[in-house]
């Protein structure tokens, strides 16, 4: 049958079966549409997605790879089973680690507590109440070395959820593992290490933009020659998602922030293919299976010419978007939590049917508390189900083909391209956050999909349907405020024992190198060693480029 | 009160940097009718007293996802009393532990919103203390 013949068809079905039908029998709702106002239509046909044009994206492990970054996925290995965990002291954390690594998970993933995570040791004022909640702590190297003892560094490869400190986490990591006796040539891992993210959705900044990305342009090319096979950037839609934006936003500020970072490090002298094949991405995955795998795809594809087209990058590596996923934690409820689990599924499912590198499955008890220990390996066996049980990882990417996936996937790119044209017109992603425009489209989603639950227009089964009484929820974890001082006393010993002259010395030669404008990673690696604290060398850092603060 | 526009104070105390919830709720609060003041993220609680103050609120709103609620609440409420703003409502959301309610109530909050919670039971809320 040709096109236009089954163009005629599809009238006479349209007028024919189906508005005989409405007319007798309503659909649920006048209108379909995924989180990216998407329109879902009654049926997909080959008229959405031409075979010719889904031949462009040819196969996996090749150019655009929209069919995915390998050639055989998870023919050959699955994806890394990456659980993100830390609380407490670094005592607690290791254990929670060992206990991941005996269970089967394949790589670590550290939580840093928010003080951490914003420089300031445990013993600071404004870390007071914060110190372990909503990870570890770690103020000197003395807790990495505890965090990572018995664990072989040259094995495991570890992703840190840091950014503004990146450059001092990656140092004490590496101070680590030299002290294990494994050089850093050996070490696979990533930092988040991505700021611009932090300024529209995610709050961990310490420094204003444009010092920010000149120190990750600095840890760029630190890598480049000491540990070459670390993900120097994990640019993260992550936490824009959570704050509320929709799917096409999501890829759209995400790759808006890539192409900030690849053109931050060209002005910095390195060349493309130099340092684009360790940029990593880090996505969440909602409930909304169809329009999340259309939405990795999509991505795929973008990034891929992106990276070709307009960095002329030659490498293929640097064209290829690698990425993490997390389950969407703003889609977990605290009612019936143990409806959780499903939808975590649901989401886990969509992530490998998207192609993930690597995964965490959120715990059923997360809108209560950290997870517990039941909880997260419930949430590490939802992922080995998948991988052993499903057999969805037996084929490389198995939707593609499918009318319906191939037309959301075109079609969330033209959305997503336009917004990046938008924030292009702006003057770049700086100046859009500057100006605010990116963080108001995201709380406009975000209370848009508030209203559409108010209205039940979107439905979270037991909160605003089947929702039933429940007794309290028991057998959370807490975190002991004991562990405030428990922290606090040994970085107080730490600052004791250590010679105060090799860390003074240390900290004043960063302090001139990032006066001078130089590359602040080595004096840092130096001064970490000297068991400087996270603190010290953040107010360091301070002292040179000042502080950055949120608008009101 | 009638007549008069209620004025709303939204907060984030603390280092958490989760402000979906207070830029909802925020919203939520203008479109039904409140003068809304809404910090941004990072604020300490002496800050939040000394905007509370300023602004001359009716309505103090906190926001805490991270888990330092117990230390971080209580100091507002011991804050905004310590200026004779008895007066002034103070409630709070987020990520929080039944356990620890009536502990957060003690010290001067009238209600703390859970997960879940529609924007109008918030309004509600609000329009009836202060009618």
């Amino acid at each position: 049958m040709n096109r236009d013949d089954f163009k005629s068809r599809m009238d006479q079905w349209q007028e024919g079966t189906v508005d005989k039908l409405l007319s007798k029998r309503p659909e649920r709702k006048e209108k379909f549409q995924t989180t990216s106002m998407n329109e879902m239509k009654r049926v997909f046909t080959a008229l959405d997605a031409p075979e010719e044009s889904v031949m462009e994206d040819g196969l996996p492990g090749g150019y655009p790879f929209t069919r995915g970054v390998q050639p055989t996925m998870y023919r050959g290995r699955f994806w890394t089973m990456r659980q993100y965990a830390g609380f407490g002291t670094a005592e607690l954390t290791n254990e929670r680690y060992k206990y991941l690594l005996d269970q089967g998970q394949t790589g670590l993933s550290v939580a840093f507590d928010l003080p951490t995570q914003i420089g300031y040791d445990s013993d600071h004022e404004l870390a007071e109440g914060e110190v372990g909640k909503v990870g570890v702590a770690v103020d000197s190297l003395r807790d990495l070395e505890i965090l990572f003892d018995g664990i072989p560094m040259d094995k495991v490869s570890t992703s840190m959820t840091i950014n503004s400190p990146a450059a001092v986490l990656l140092s004490m990591y590496m101070a680590v593992a030299e002290k294990q006796g494994v050089s850093p040539e050996k070490l696979r891992g990533t930092i988040q290490n991505d700021l611009l993210k932090e300024y529209i959705a995610r709050g961990t900044y310490i420094f204003p933009p444009t010092p920010s990305l000149k120190v990750i342009t600095d840890i760029m090319a630190f890598c480049k020659e000491k540990i070459p096979s670390w993900n120097t950037v994990s640019i993260s839609g992550y936490h824009i998602r959570e704050a509320g934006s929709s799917a096409v936003q999501e890829v759209a500020f995400t790759l808006a922030n890539g192409i900030t970072y690849v053109e931050a490090a060209l002005d910095a002298g390195l060349d493309v293919d130099e340092f684009a094949g360790r940029l990593s991405f880090f996505f969440n995955c909602h409930n909304n299976l169809i329009e999340e795998v259309s939405k990795f795809r999509a991505a795929r594809r973008m990034w891929a010419k992106i990276m070709k087209e307009r960095f002329k990058a030659k490498d293929p590596r640097s064209m290829m978007l690698r990425f993490h996923t997390q389950t969407a934690g703003c889609s977990l409820t605290a009612q019936q939590p143990d409806n959780n689990i499903v939808r975590v599924t649901i989401q886990a499912m969509a992530a490998v049917l998207g192609g993930t590198q690597s995964l965490h499955t959120n715990s059923r008890d997360e809108a209560l508390c950290l997870p517990t220990q039941d909880s997260v390996r419930i949430a590490l066996r939802t992922q080995q189900i998948i991988a052993n049980e499903s057999g969805v990882a037996d084929t490389c990417d198995p939707l593609a083909g499918s009318y319906c996936v191939e037309a959301l996937t075109d079609e969330i790119e033209t959305k997503a391209l336009e917004y990046i044209a938008k924030i292009e017109d702006l003057g770049g992603v700086v100046k859009a956050i500057e100006a605010g425009y990116i963080q108001k489209e995201i709380a406009d989603s975000a209370y848009r999909y508030q209203k559409d639950i108010e209205t039940a227009d979107e439905i979270v089964v037991g909160v605003n349907k089947f929702t039933m009484e429940e007794a309290p929820p028991t057998n959370l974890l807490r975190v002991d405020q004991a562990v405030e001082d428990y922290q606090k006393e040994k970085t107080i010993k730490v600052r004791a024992e250590r010679d105060q002259a090799a860390t003074d010395k240390a900290l004043a030669s960063l302090e001139k190198v990032a006066t001078d404008g130089a590359n602040v990673m080595p004096p840092i690696y130096e001064a970490v060693k000297t068991y400087a604290t996270l603190g010290e060398i953040c107010d360091t850092l301070r002292g040179v480029y000042g502080e950055y603060s949120e608008a009101g | 009160m009638s007549g008069k526009t209620i004025r709303v104070l939204i907060a984030k105390p603390g280092l958490d940097g989760h402000d979906r919830g207070a830029k909802v709720v925020a919203r939520a609060l203008r479109d039904a009718g409140m003068e809304v003041i809404y910090t941004g993220i990072r604020q300490t609680p002496e800050k939040i007293v000394a905007t509370a103050v300023q602004e001359d609120v009716d309505v103090v709103g906190l926001s805490c996802l991270s888990g330092a609620h117990n230390v971080l609440f209580p100091r507002v409420a011991q804050g905004i009393k310590e200026k004779g703003k008895e007066g002034v409502l103070l409630f709070g959301g987020g990520i929080i532990p039944l356990e620890d309610i009536p502990g957060l109530k003690d010290s001067g909050f009238k209600e703390i919103f859970l997960p879940g919670t529609d924007t109008n039971t918030v309004v509600d809320f609000i329009n009836d203390f202060l009618k």
